[in-house]
């Protein structure tokens, strides 16, 4: 590990003031549970450790006074997983609780989960930067790498476990900086790119800006709104990376023979792509649809309809196929008929 | 003295043997008191981190350490490779960094600057065809038996190819397969390391070892002193699996740094060098083909195997093939192939896992063939076996572990099951076969004249309990308890025992300590029989006390006889030489274990729903650190079955997935329920103490094979068997 300053702020204001304008330069610490590992192995090598833990505004989880959630960067996942206004958003807890270790949970935030260094183990291992010009990645075993999104040198998975469903679940992030009060909110989705040139990340963060909070719009299930579900393809129980994940979010209209129609539907995969990953073939699949294990299936299909595997990942395609189908049947509230 | 009897009480009169005790290091280990190698840090001790090649295959071109020594904390830099060497695997180490911090030390190593020619790696072992164009395949054994022999002109090679096509044409069953499993990586929790620190010429190791006894030698050798100027020392152990048995060139070059700088310096392997170069166990694939009459008594088994062991090629050894099972007429060849990968390493049970999945998979596939089950094809094939157990005791078995795997009950035909969504079950079985002779092993006992008792042996704990199994055999012969005795192991210095490998230690310290502790008794008994008016051969140890066999009423209490000792306290010790006959230890083990999965087809998913050991091992010493052992084997058994193996990147040569992250192993949700049966007839614990540590390790890759085979109705031919695998095989079973 490269010697670095820390710094623990108190005040978002100061956050800002201690991130450098140079990218790369500094990083910023919640849980640690991914950076530290990366700074172990000297694959990040900040000159200053921001701890963002100590910010009082960070910690913050609870409605506004629109209904929308608003969830602080730097709050332990396990702390979501116990408020009462989860189970309107249950895509956000089938993610939550797929993460199947205490560890992770107790110790990881969301705003660290959202912004997690990418899944590539060229990149993690030193063999490979992220945009990959030598294409180390497409001669070699890239059995876990990307199946859309992966024409450019940019070939690794957006690792997040949470935001297939919080982009489902449309929620937006709040960045600050460069400048101490400059501040907006975006999509969620939006925080995501899939980087082209050297130097540049997974992220739309420019050097000098951070998340410092997500917001959840509200939700009321009870008065018949939006549900959604969320699955993962998991090798084993966890905390391993999934193989592939979905989540989705189904807006109801009207009735078909008395059954509710999809309006719309909010389809996204994980762990497919460099960015998570939207399916607008999955989403003509379900409007104006009935949920059944048939049109979950077709949705599926759908889905990686447009799928370009590489030489050796093509298992990944299956897996997201079925990852949209038990998604969407997980938010129809029916059986999944798997694990 | 009268002559002393070594033998073991019966299972009736023993009072600590067979008895569960709780082991006696269990609260230091579990609350952090305990000092593993990783633990010890020394005053001014430095941190050394090591360099390794990136690449499978690469010469150095040039090295300059000259950025690392400018980096603040950098003490001194050691070259273990120099420019011009060629690298043949991911991983091998070319420099050390000592340094003030680990952080100073890893920042030195990330600034030496290393130029590499890359040059063509080849890693992928399951490529035959691949490896013979670039000639990288080597013979690697092979063998013929035939129950007919050619006649006096017949050309041997010629006789036996058309005896082996006659026996297939009479088959009334023939099966055709292939099965593999890859290379996997010992994967140590506590990395391989040392720290090292020198007094004037004399060095003290504390080295992460399952060889206390036998490590100062190759400290010794490699640094030119002798041995007795080197003291190892190892109390607990992070894991080992045979692969801790030497000094390792990485803890020498510490030694060397130590000696360079005069400070204590601490050098642990990093966890991806830990996989890349610490240890890997042998793959193996095979071609099989096999012929059985209308019962399914296999009559014909011809099958070519291949695999790796690293850059000699080598690979699973033939004399194992077929495993267990070898019907009366049989060829079976052996190809190494060599790969860009490091040396293997012994893995529990050497060359024994492997030929289990390559050839009772194949059995397994004869029932799905004749839609019968695998239980019975495993019975009747018993009666041509190769083991150093006897049929009978796997025929036992067999009934107790389809008893507790309610086998008939949920048996269905290959493929025949019902599916709930796109789950399926199916159960599989397999057996195996292990010595577990007594190694080697010195003990002392040391009886104070306050009743306290110590024993001195070189031998080491490998997590397996063997602190608390010396104490046992010590308090049983003294008629105390475990926690009576003061165990002093883990150290060079102490009498010599063997290496904890091979399943060898607790038959190796049941005899040292039972002998030496007989010894000593019968020495107290001469001191104490005058004051019980008996003679000392009259007397015996029970229940803390010293009595009168026969005449209990006589007796005086443990610390009061020991006081009869005078001023001085008395010592006896006793070694036993491996392979000598003892009616304390023996050797020889089968067992046989079944396995029960669930299989999701749509993502090709396994999960474990229950599992079955059952395992002999003669005289149980301590039945809850016995059970302990078969449910860590069975563990690491699944592992190999269904998650870790090393990948090794095609383009780079590199061993991609050496970070946890990456290299799979199963979680405490991922193993389903386990049930483990010590197998101890009289007639089995009358053959003595048997190593266990090795065998139940060497069945779950057939069984879980065969059960997921049972459930798809097609076999998934490599382990371990992820999800891709099993989609693959599904499509391929379609088509």
């Amino acid at each position: 590990m490269k010697a670095f300053d820390y710094a623990a702020p108190r005040t978002e204001s100061q956050v800002v003031d201690l991130l450098s304008p140079q990218a790369g330069h500094t990083e910023i610490i919640a849980g640690g549970t991914d950076l530290m590992g990366l700074m172990r192995s000297m694959v990040v090598r900040p000159d200053r450790v921001v701890n963002i833990m100590e910010v009082e505004s960070l910690r913050e989880l609870g409605p506004d006074d629109q209904g929308a959630i608003r969830i602080g960067a730097a709050v332990h996942l396990d702390e979501l997983l116990s408020i009462p206004y989860l189970e309107n958003y249950p895509a956000l807890g089938q993610a939550l609780r797929g993460m199947n270790s205490m560890q992770l949970q107790a110790q990881g935030t969301v705003g660290g989960d959202i912004c997690v260094q990418p899944r590539c183990w060229f990149y993690r291992s030193g063999l490979s930067s992220l945009v990959d010009a030598q294409g180390v990645i497409e001669q070699g075993d890239h059995r876990n790498h990307a199946i859309f999104g992966n024409a450019g040198p940019a070939k690794f998975v957006s690792g997040s476990r949470l935001a297939p469903a919080l982009i489902a679940l449309e929620a937006e992030v709040r960045l600050l900086g460069p400048q101490p009060d400059e501040q907006r909110w975006i999509p969620l989705a939006d925080l995501y790119r899939i980087p082209r040139l050297q130097g540049q990340r997974h992220t739309t963060l420019e050097a000098g800006q951070f998340v410092t909070h997500i917001r959840l719009p509200a939700v009321d299930l009870a008065q018949g709104g939006a549900t959604s579900g969320a699955y993962e393809v998991r090798h084993g129980e966890g905390p391993d990376y999934p193989l592939a994940a979905a989540a989705v979010k189904l807006s109801f209209s009207g009735s078909t023979n008395g059954v509710a129609t999809i309006s719309d539907a909010r389809v996204v995969l994980g762990q497919v792509a460099p960015t998570p990953w939207f399916s607008e073939e999955a989403r003509r699949a379900l409007i104006g649809r009935v949920v059944t294990p048939q049109i979950a299936e077709e949705a599926g299909e759908a889905a990686v309809l447009r799928a370009t595997p590489l030489a050796r990942n093509r298992a990944k395609v299956q897996h997201a196929k079925v990852a949209v189908k038990r998604a969407v049947l997980l938010a129809a509230g029916l059986e999944t008929g798997g694990f | 003295m009268a002559d002393i009897q070594y033998t073991w009480p019966s299972k009736e009169k023993a009072s600590v043997l067979g008895h569960s005790v709780l082991r006696l290091d269990g609260l230091e280990k579990s609350v952090g008191a305990a000092k593993y190698t990783y633990d010890i840090n020394l005053k001014n001790q430095l941190i050394a981190q090591a360099l390794g090649s990136p690449y499978g295959h690469c010469k150095i071109k040039s090295i300059d350490i000259a950025p690392a020594m400018k980096v603040k904390g950098v003490v001194h830099v050691e070259l273990l490779r120099k420019a011009g060497d060629e690298l043949q695997w991911n991983g091998e180490l070319i420099a050390m960094v000592a340094a003030e911090s680990e952080g100073a030390a890893g920042e030195g190593v990330a600034a030496l600057k290393v130029d590499y020619e890359v040059l063509p790696s080849f890693t992928h072992d399951e490529n035959l065809e691949e490896a013979k164009k670039r000639k990288l395949t080597t013979k690697a054994g092979g063998k013929v038996e035939l129950q007919n022999e050619p006649g006096d002109d017949d050309d041997e090679e010629e006789f036996e190819a058309a005896e082996i096509e006659r026996l297939f044409k009479e088959s009334v069953h023939v099966v055709e397969g292939y099965y593999g499993v890859d290379a996997i990586a010992h994967c140590c929790l506590e990395p391989h390391g040392s720290t090292v620190e020198w007094d004037g010429d004399k060095l003290k190791a504390y080295h992460s070892t399952q060889n206390v006894s036998g490590t100062d030698e190759g400290f010794a050798t490699a640094l030119n002193i002798t041995s007795d100027d080197v003291e190892v020392e190892c109390n607990f152990i992070g894991g080992g699996f045979g692969s801790k048995f030497a000094a390792d060139y990485w803890s020498v070059a510490a030694a060397r740094v130590s000696k360079e700088t005069g400070r204590p310096v601490k050098f642990m392997l990093s966890r991806d060098q830990e996989l890349k170069i610490a240890g890997n166990r042998p793959s193996g694939y095979i071609n099989v083909r096999l012929g059985a009459d209308k019962n399914g008594v296999v009559q014909i088994w011809d099958s070519h195997h291949w695999g790796t062991a690293g850059t000699k090629g080598r690979g699973v050894s033939q004399s194992v093939i077929p495993y267990v099972f070898r019907p009366k007429n049989f060829r079976r060849l052996a190809t190494g192939v060599k790969t860009n990968t490091v040396g293997s390493r012994a893995w529990r049970a050497p060359n024994h896992p492997q030929a289990c999945a390559m050839t009772q998979t194949a059995y397994d596939d004869l029932a799905a063939k004749m839609g019968v089950s695998s239980y019975d094809i495993f019975l009747r094939n018993l009666e041509n076996i190769s083991s150093r157990q006897t049929a009978d005791v796997y025929r036992r078995e067999l009934e107790i572990a389809a008893k507790l795997m309610d086998w008939k009950a949920k048996w269905h035909p290959h493929g025949k099951g019902e599916a709930q969504g796109s789950i399926v079950e199916g159960m599989g079985i397999a057996l195996h076969e292990w010595g577990g002779v007594a190694n080697n092993s010195s003990a002392t006992i040391r009886i104070h004249p306050d009743g306290g008792v110590e024993s001195f042996c070189g031998t080491q704990e490998l997590g397996t309990g063997t602190r608390t199994a010396c104490a046992m055999v010590v308090a049983e012969t003294f008629g105390l308890a475990p926690t009576d005795i003061k165990v002093h192991i883990g150290n060079s210095k102490l009498p010599v025992s063997g290496a904890s490998g091979g399943s060898t230690t607790i038959g190796a310290i049941s005899e040292s300590h039972r002998r030496a502790s007989l010894n000593a008794l019968a020495k107290l008994f001469e001191s104490v029989a005058g004051k019980l008016s008996a003679k000392a051969e009259q007397l015996e140890a029970v229940g803390g006390v010293i009595r009168v066999q026969g005449d209990p009423a006589k007796s005086i209490g443990w610390r009061e006889a020991c006081g009869s000792l005078g001023l001085k306290p008395l010592e006896a010790s006793a070694s036993h030489k491996r392979g000598d006959k003892s009616s304390l230890s023996s050797e020889g083990v089968g067992g046989v274990q079944m396995a029960h999965v669930a299989v999701d087809r749509e993502t090709g998913v396994v999960r474990m729903k229950k599992y079955v050991a059952v395992q002999d091992m003669g005289l149980v010493v301590n039945p809850v650190t016995a059970e302990s052992q078969i449910y860590g084997a069975v563990i690491m058994g699944i592992s190999y079955a269904l998650y870790e193996h090393r990948l090794t990147d095609p383009a780079t040569g590199a061993f991609i997935n050496s970070e946890m992250a990456d290299y799979k192993l199963p979680r405490i949700g991922d193993i389903g329920e386990i049930v483990v049966e010590l197998f101890e007839p009289e007639d089995q614990r009358q053959r003595g103490v048997i190593g266990l540590g090795e065998p139940p390790v060497i069945s779950p890759g057939a069984a879980i094979s065969n059960a997921v085979a049972n459930a798809l109705g097609v076999r998934v031919p490599v382990l371990p068997l992820i999800p891709e695998r099993v989609l693959d095989a599904l499509k391929a079973g379609k088509a």
